[in-house]
């Protein structure tokens, strides 16, 4: 067991040049492009299945008055519909349930009321449209959060963390500051659009059951079935072994999961249910929108006096998760007087949850920007800003940073981008019918880890096997666990195998919050040190100064292949258990992930279309465990920026609750041609207080504040500062009219 | 999906018998839109015709120096045929504007005129929508119509039609070219073909029942620089906000006329003889511009979110007369 509750000293990772670190290929990427990568609803060796299709609520609040399924059940391949009416009984609606038919009472309009269960998918989904539902809708319904706030509550505290924090008094140090900013950012509802849509097989063998489902955090999977089904745990099994992306969709276990293993306990048979992509995104959870306040105080000379930073945010009724905006600015800059607060508005709308970053990511979005209008007001340049304003010790909390490097991924961007071409009045540059602007702005995402358990088995071939019930959601899981086993144990990759995905296997937490890697990483970094131990006390040697390379141990003198010590333990050659706790280190240092952006963007003068030009991201994350798989999560993660800062938008009918561009065509997200040339860095680190990999989370960070440096490069290319997400053309249209009336236009930009 | 049954016929005069045969059939030949329209049963034939076989894939010459582009030609072997390149770009970069290069490759000619709406609230059978379900109103008006008509719309719909192609065909004053299932032919002016949705949205088309499109002509290639300029959310794979096509022939600094047909203004491929009267023998530049745009927006009205659309098109407009003129 390794507990994080002391910084790592020198470990069999450092200072060689071994697997981790590499710009390795995905180990599992030839699977994955030939059709052998196996995904949840794929799964055909395991016999026959039924399918089920979900009929979704056409109301927002209210209630079944009735439901007619008889013609569906009489249509052919009709094997059950499943209703409130024949449900199983469930557990009631919690944090670890997820109960669906509970009961004819409609909370939010695409919930869904009823399961089709046919031969086919086709059977099902044409049987589906047969039901006739009569709603009792009641009047009153709520769904916007603009103009509900006043109906704001404060919400429970969220993993730990309070909703409101107070340092020194800010509101009369920033009524006399010399420079004074004050305004309100809006987000949009956004969602998830992973390229695999939820989808669940489930079979009962006995009171035992197994879902093949697509799934981030099988433990947490496995408590809310067992939860909402009444189960134990232990009758539980969730095999998850690919996920086509999760960004925190997948978390959970949705109505998918919950509606399979209750139609086919019922049927006796194995059914699949599968979401439609137009039924992901009401079914599924969504990141709410949010309207912030961002406060931001200074001296003449950059120096901030004070920070304020109010969220809002929208969920169903019963449900307490809101987005925590506001808690990256209790640690990104310093200021002696501060405030945060966050506030939830009960809607009737589907359940909003995280979606990649929660809080950061959209929290950046608005204090990202106000940084930027803070540079403008003070006239100095936006990167100065920042590095005037680092502190040297966590603001709110006074603790102690395991390891900070924003300024050097701010002066390195800069320089690599040509950030000093920057000219900083807007409306400048032009080239040809683009008017080009330049934007950066800083990144920053909290480091969690949590306990996770991992065994190594050494075979006789000298192959070892890595298992955890961690997942690879396209991360690259299997991939740097191998390269963590590999360089513990001296083997090459080609040694290395990894088992992930299934509850059997040594629990771990799975992936989400950009904790996957720190977690299982540190338990099979673990597995692997009880391991050597057992392989020097096989061969007899001595452990000080014991080297692993190349298959071979060699300590005093003596060296011996690992897979003849292997095949002399036994058939099955040796096994080492590993466990890793997070200890007390994240109580006794803020712990966070950095890096910033820089962006060139062109708005076309006439029809004030934006198209990214170019985008560099610098970051540090600790050591780096795989080159190329985070290289890919950053620029992943900075291509979800440019789509939260120019398109992405799931657009609500505040007359019904209606999700009205709920499909691919209309969701936009950013395509190829949106994505130019777009760079990511990683800056050497070490944090010997993160991890025993000294690593931090990289999955995230790539989207922490990367919108609001294209919003940035947008008020610097034409004058118009919009604070409504996204920023799409028509609200680059109406600043220009705006400044026309007031006479504020730049020349180039006149109405006409 | 309703269930249905199939046929495949193989040549023209099968395949408008059967669909005068069976009046609840629909055509199929890519499949872009029908296929979708019928998983969500926006759209529910009874019978689907597979035209697919049909021998109407070819691109010929016509006798007066035109071209005759069979029904069923791809979008993306039209976009790249040498002609099409040569003599009507308009046509090819419109056609390569729209939809994504899979959809290209399945989406034919007659199939691209014949594409439904993209209105939100046309494709979800929970919400009233004159078209899909005439009488049951309209939910686009006071709900979210950013993407959709601020011409040609009526109290009882606001939708636009989505295509790119048809509004450089509308330009180049196409023919459309039909067969009955009696095997009289007729040739439809593109600029007749489509309705207006006045109270009977549901009706798109002048096409008679049984009536199969085998065609579409495009006159000889007119004098004049062609333009197809579209105005998206993203740089791909979107539908227009705006789009504009333009043939304009100048000399000595005049404009000596302009054709401009207009995409996702209106329910249908606009064409605005205002918009060009107003610059026919005026000198290029920008006030006979800024005067076409305010001829093009006569009438027009917004339902909102979509207000935008009037000033984007005029500067849309006057930008791509701009470029047009360069050389005048």
């Amino acid at each position: 067991m390794i507990s994080m509750s002391k910084p790592v000293g020198d470990t069999p990772l450092d200072g060689r040049a071994g697997l981790v670190g590499q710009a390795l290929d995905r180990i599992d990427g030839p699977l994955k492009v030939t059709g052998h990568a196996t995904y949840a609803a794929e799964y055909r060796d395991i016999g026959p299945a039924l399918t089920g299709y979900l009929v979704l609520s056409a109301i927002a609040k209210g209630r079944l008055d009735a439901l007619d399924t008889a013609a569906a059940e009489a249509a052919p391949g009709v094997k059950l519909v499943m209703t409130h009416k024949n449900a199983p009984k469930q557990g009631p609606r919690g944090q670890t349930t997820n109960p669906q038919l509970n009961g004819p009472e409609i909370a939010y309009r695409g919930q869904p009321i009823a399961l089709v269960v046919a031969d086919s998918f086709e059977a099902a989904r044409a049987a589906a449209y047969l039901i006739k539902p009569r709603y009792g809708a009641e009047a009153g319904a709520k769904f916007d959060l603009g103009s509900n706030r006043t109906e704001a509550f404060k919400p429970k505290s969220n993993n730990g963390q309070p909703p409101d924090t107070t340092t020194g008094d800010m509101d009369a140090v920033f009524a006399r500051a010399p420079v004074r900013l004050d305004v309100e950012y809006t987000t949009p509802l956004q969602s998830h659009a992973m390229m695999e849509p939820h989808g669940t097989i489930a079979r009962w063998d006995g009171d035992a059951l197994t879902l093949w489902t697509a799934n981030q955090m099988l433990m947490r999977g496995t408590d809310m079935v067992a939860g909402t089904l009444q189960m134990p745990k232990d009758k539980v099994r969730l095999i998850s072994r690919y996920v086509g992306g999760g960004f925190g969709s997948k978390l959970q276990v949705e109505a998918d999961a919950i509606l399979a293993a209750m139609a086919a306990k019922l049927t006796g048979q194995t059914v699949k249910v599968v979401l439609t992509r137009p039924q992901v995104f009401p079914v599924t959870k969504h990141r709410t929108d949010t309207v912030q306040r961002l406060r931001l105080g200074a001296e003449r000379d950059g120096t901030l006096l004070a920070i304020g930073h109010e969220s809002w945010s929208g969920n169903t009724p019963d449900d307490q998760f809101y987005e925590t905006a506001a808690n990256a600015t209790r640690t990104l800059y310093a200021a002696a007087n501060r405030m945060t607060a966050h506030r939830l508005v009960a809607l009737d709308v589907p359940h909003a949850s995280s979606m990649r970053a929660p809080g950061e990511a959209v929290g950046l979005l608005a204090l990202e920007c106000a940084m930027d209008e803070l540079a403008v007001a003070l006239d100095m340049d936006p990167v100065a800003l920042r590095i005037k304003n680092e502190p040297h010790v966590a603001p709110e909390s006074g603790k102690p940073y395991s390891s900070r490097t924003f300024v050097p991924c701010l002066e390195k961007g800069a320089e690599l981008f040509g950030w000093s071409k920057r000219v900083a009045k807007p409306g400048q540059v032009r080239d040809g019918q683009w008017l080009v602007g330049m934007g950066m702005a800083g990144a920053t995402r909290g480091n969690p880890m949590l306990a996770a358990k991992a065994s190594v088995t050494l075979d006789r071939d000298g192959v070892a096997t890595v298992r955890s019930s961690m997942t690879d959601i396209g991360t690259g899981s299997y991939t740097i666990l191998a390269q963590i086993a590999g360089d513990m144990l001296g083997l090459p990759i080609d040694k290395v195998r990894v088992e992930l995905g299934d509850t059997t296997l040594p629990p771990a937490p799975g992936s989400g919050g950009s904790f996957g890697a720190n977690s299982a990483g540190a338990a099979v970094y673990d597995a692997c040190t009880v391991l050597r131990t057992s392989l020097l006390q096989a061969a007899r040697f001595p452990s000080e100064g014991a080297e692993f390379a190349d298959g071979v141990v060699k300590a005093g003198g003596q060296s011996a292949k690992l897979a003849d010590l292997a095949a002399a333990a036994g058939p099955n050659g040796l096994v080492a258990q590993g466990a890793a706790d997070p200890g007390d280190s994240r109580q006794a240092f803020s712990q966070e992930s950095y890096g910033a952006y820089f962006v060139e963007v062109g708005v076309d003068v006439d029809t004030a279309e934006i198209r990214l030009r170019r985008m560099l991201g610098v970051f540090t994350a600790g050591r780096i465990l795989n080159a190329k798989t985070a290289r890919s999560q950053a620029i992943g993660g900075m291509t979800f920026g440019i789509g939260a800062a120019l398109m992405e938008d799931l657009v609500m009918d505040k007359r019904d609750g209606w999700l009205a561009n709920a499909n691919l065509a209309e969701y936009h997200v950013a395509v190829h041609a949106d994505v130019p040339a777009i760079e990511a860095v990683f800056l050497p680190e070490l944090d010997a207080h993160s991890s025993p990999m000294k690593s931090k989370g990289v999955g995230e960070l790539g989207i922490c504040g990367a919108g609001a440096s294209l919003a940035n490069a947008v008020y610097n290319a034409t004058g118009v500062r919009i604070r409504d997400y996204p920023l799409t053309l028509d609200k680059v249209l109406s600043g220009w009219a705006e400044a026309n009336k007031t006479g504020q236009a730049l020349p180039m930009q006149k109405a006409g | 999906m309703k269930t249905f049954t199939y046929e495949r016929p193989t040549t023209v005069a099968a395949a408008a018998q059967a669909l005068a045969a069976k009046p609840d059939s629909k055509f199929i030949a890519g499949g872009t839109n029908l296929l979708d329209l019928m998983k969500l049963e926006v759209e529910t034939p009874a019978h689907l015709i597979d035209v697919n076989k049909l021998p109407l894939d070819a691109v010929e010459d016509t006798p007066d120096g035109g071209l005759r582009i069979g029904a069923l030609v791809r979008n993306s072997d039209l976009a790249a045929d040498p002609r099409v390149r040569k003599s009507y770009g308009v046509l090819g970069r419109a056609l390569l504007a729209g939809a994504s290069g899979q959809l290209r490759n399945k989406a034919t000619t007659a199939g691209n005129l014949l594409q439904r709406t993209r209105c939100y609230y046309f494709y979800d059978v929970t919400q009233p929508c004159n078209k899909r379900e005439p009488g049951s109103g309209c939910s686009a008006i006071g709900g979210f119509n950013r993407v959709l008509a601020v011409l040609g719309t009526s109290d009882h719909c606001i939708t636009t039609h989505p295509s790119d192609m048809a509004v450089a065909m509308q330009v180049l004053d196409a023919k459309v070219e039909t067969t009955a299932a009696d095997g009289a032919t007729r040739t439809i002016p593109l600029a007749e073909f489509y309705r207006l949705p006045e109270a009977t949205p549901q009706l798109e088309t002048n096409l008679k029942t049984g009536e199969i499109i085998t065609a579409v002509t495009l006159p000889p290639p007119p004098p004049g620089v062609q333009i197809y300029r579209k105005v998206r959310d993203r740089a791909s794979y979107a539908f227009a906000l705006v789009s504009v096509a333009a043939i304009v022939d100048t000399a000595d600094g005049q404009v000596r006329s302009a054709r401009l047909a207009f995409g996702g203004l209106a329910p249908k491929p606009w064409r605005s003889a205002s918009a060009e009267a107003a610059l026919t023998n005026q000198k290029a530049g920008a006030p006979a511009f800024a005067g076409a745009g305010e001829a093009l927006v006569q009438g027009a009205k917004g339902s909102g979110h979509n207000d935008f659309k009037i000033p984007l098109v005029q500067r849309t407009l006057s930008a791509v007369l701009t470029q047009a003129t360069l050389n005048a």
